[in-house]
């Protein structure tokens, strides 16, 4: 099963609710709505090639400049029997960040989701238990946003253009 | 099934509003969780109904903290999160950035870094089976074996100068070459480990107090360990022989011969009996690269990192004498490399199972973003699933067995 076949698969099945297809280190990687994420699952665990039948990772990203599409929630999966793997990212407009919960499918979701939830506030649906899991219940934002910055803010010396990236996220 | 496991043992007047079932707290810092998390059980008499996890209370944000350190500065983060084994944490993430990088390790260096690995792994198995004993109650066999970490850690002092958490090696490959002492030693613990290994395995495992409290305890399917994304021995022990170092092989693992030992029942003694049995392994591996090394002759026996000038320090002679390894010594130092941009997920197996890394780079000088996924974080879950209906005696043994490490968990 190569990179080709899979994408060739999923597109059938898809259409052109799957795009931006690309390989970066050969890593099979698309984009899909976020409502079509448990479609997608459902099709990669059940389709009796592709089986993709073990979640590796769950974890969200923040573009806090791309509009509309601020929260990207990338979900690693993996194909034991072939060992093959691929990625694909559901992104969320930071103002309605709702996608549904991965648990009905994967236990290991529970943990990832809320890790996922109570860094970058994704509002995943149906969730048995999203409530925060590393940081104290009571904290009122979510850290790992873009806008929350590292440094103390009185610092000049560690604004980001130091980090190469000239101007700051905001 | 909450209600059918409810015995009570309490003996209530009628009406009476007051509880059958007891809340008892396992954690954060009870002796038996060997690390600082919680579990809240619902024990009616000895028997567990329901529990609930807590986690966090080490959390340090490293990749919060990640996203403002240059890729050689996130090494020390990674110490510490599976702190019973830190040169495998280092080395996946060295691996990882090299993937990005496009850096091509030499052989050598593969080699070296896989003997430290499995002495990584033989120091955290060994403590994770030995503790498992003593958590039922056999605290003889722990003396046998604790000796052998104290002497991986010499090793790794030899090589790093430092003994738990490590940062040992650099993007590109070791700062040092190994020295003489550190072969004597790694010779020495080839010598004795094995011995000490089988009197560990002649004393525990055929133990009929230890089998009793193992045999079926926190047992799971395998269909259920992998939707709960077990992974490492702990998967291996339910019967899928699922090993990152086979399927996707990195460092060269390629170049050797080992067995991947599965169990049958996923239960508390399967666990342990493969991670014994890869410890025998790891020992295996370790003879290979010794010998593989010894076979490199003239320039090549004396190579230990790969050509890198933008990430590996230059000599510390030359930053004085030459202006490029000047200007690279400083770049290097702080941090004013700018990396291509890409994305990557690269995983090694930890000690515990899949570790990965999943690093997104915009170019900047620092990650844009790097998560780490975290076997033992991902497996902690099923905790209240494997103890349901168990007696508190079973929760200690899963908790040792499942090889949690608050560090990992937290990260």
């Amino acid at each position: 099963m190569t990179n080709e076949s899979i994408q060739e698969k999923i597109i059938a099945k898809f259409g052109d609710k799957v795009f931006n297809f690309s390989e970066p280190y050969g890593f099979l990687t698309f984009e899909t709505p976020a409502d079509n994420n448990i479609a997608l699952l459902q099709f990669l665990f059940d389709d009796a090639d592709l089986k993709f039948r073990f979640l590796t990772d769950v974890t969200v990203v923040h573009y806090p400049n791309d509009k509309g599409r601020e929260l990207a929630v990338v979900y690693h999966l993996h194909n034991l029997v072939d060992n093959v793997r691929l990625r694909f990212k559901c992104f969320l407009d930071i103002q309605t960040p709702d996608i549904d919960t991965a648990t009905v499918l994967f236990e290991s979701a529970n943990w990832q989701e809320r890790e996922a939830y109570d860094f970058f506030g994704v509002n995943f649906v149906n969730h048995p238990n999203l409530k925060r899991i590393m940081n104290v219940e009571e904290m009122d934002y979510f850290p790992l946003r873009k806008e929350y910055p590292l440094e103390d803010q009185s610092r000049t010396d560690k604004d980001d253009e130091m980090f190469g990236r000239g101007g700051s996220y905001n | 099934m909450t209600d059918e496991l409810i015995q009570h043992n309490i003996k209530l007047p009628d009406g009476s509003i007051e509880k059958t079932t007891t809340t008892l707290n396992l954690g954060p810092t009870h002796p038996a969780t060997h690390g600082v998390f919680q579990n809240i059980l619902e024990v009616d008499g000895e028997r567990i109904v329901s529990s609930e996890q807590t986690v966090g209370y080490i959390h340090r944000a490293f990749e919060k903290i990640a996203e403002r350190r240059s890729l050689y500065q996130i090494t020390p983060l990674t110490d510490r999160l599976n702190y019973c084994s830190s040169p495998i944490n280092n080395m996946g993430w060295h691996l990882t950035c090299e993937k990005l990088l496009g850096i091509k390790t030499p052989k050598r260096v593969d080699y070296m870094r896989i003997i430290i690995m499995e002495l990584a792994r033989i120091a955290d198995h060994l403590i994770c089976n030995s503790i498992m004993v003593v958590d039922a109650g056999g605290l003889t066999p722990f003396t046998y074996l604790m000796e052998y970490r104290e002497l991986i850690y010499e090793i790794y002092e030899e090589i790093c100068g430092s003994r738990l958490t490590t940062t040992i090696g650099r993007i590109g490959g070791f700062e040092r070459n190994f020295s003489d002492t550190a072969w004597k030693k790694i010779e020495k613990f080839l010598n004795e480990y094995p011995k000490a290994l089988r009197e560990f395995e002649n004393l525990a495992t055929r133990n009929r107090v230890f089998m009793e409290r193992c045999i079926g305890a926190g047992a799971i399917s395998a269909e259920r360990a992998l939707s709960y994304g077990f992974t490492g021995p702990n998967l291996r022990a339910a019967g899928v022989d699922y090993d990152v170092r086979v399927h996707t092989p990195y460092s060269s693992y390629e170049d050797f011969e080992f067995k991947i030992p599965v169990g049958t029942t996923g239960d508390v003694y399967d666990r342990y009996l493969v991670r014994n049995k890869e410890m025998w392994e790891s020992i295996e591996i370790i003879k290979q690269a010794y010998q593989k090394i010894q076979d490199f002759k003239g320039e090549e026996a004396e190579v230990y990192h790969a050509d890198a000038p933008d990430y590996y320090l230059p000599k510390k002679a030359d930053v004085y004498t030459k202006m490029e390894a000047l200007i690279y010594h400083f770049k290097i130092v702080m941090g004013e490399t700018e990396m291509p941009a890409g994305e990557v997920y690269n995983c090694v197996e930890g000690a515990n199972g899949e570790l990965g890394f999943y690093l997104i780079s915009d170019g900047g000088r620092t990650p844009y973003r790097l998560h780490f996924r975290r076997p033992c974080f991902i497996y902690y879950q099923s905790f209240s699933e494997l103890t349901k209906g168990a007696m508190i005696s079973d929760a200690v043994l899963v908790m040792s067995s499942l090889n949690l490490i608050a560090g990992e968990m937290d990260a």
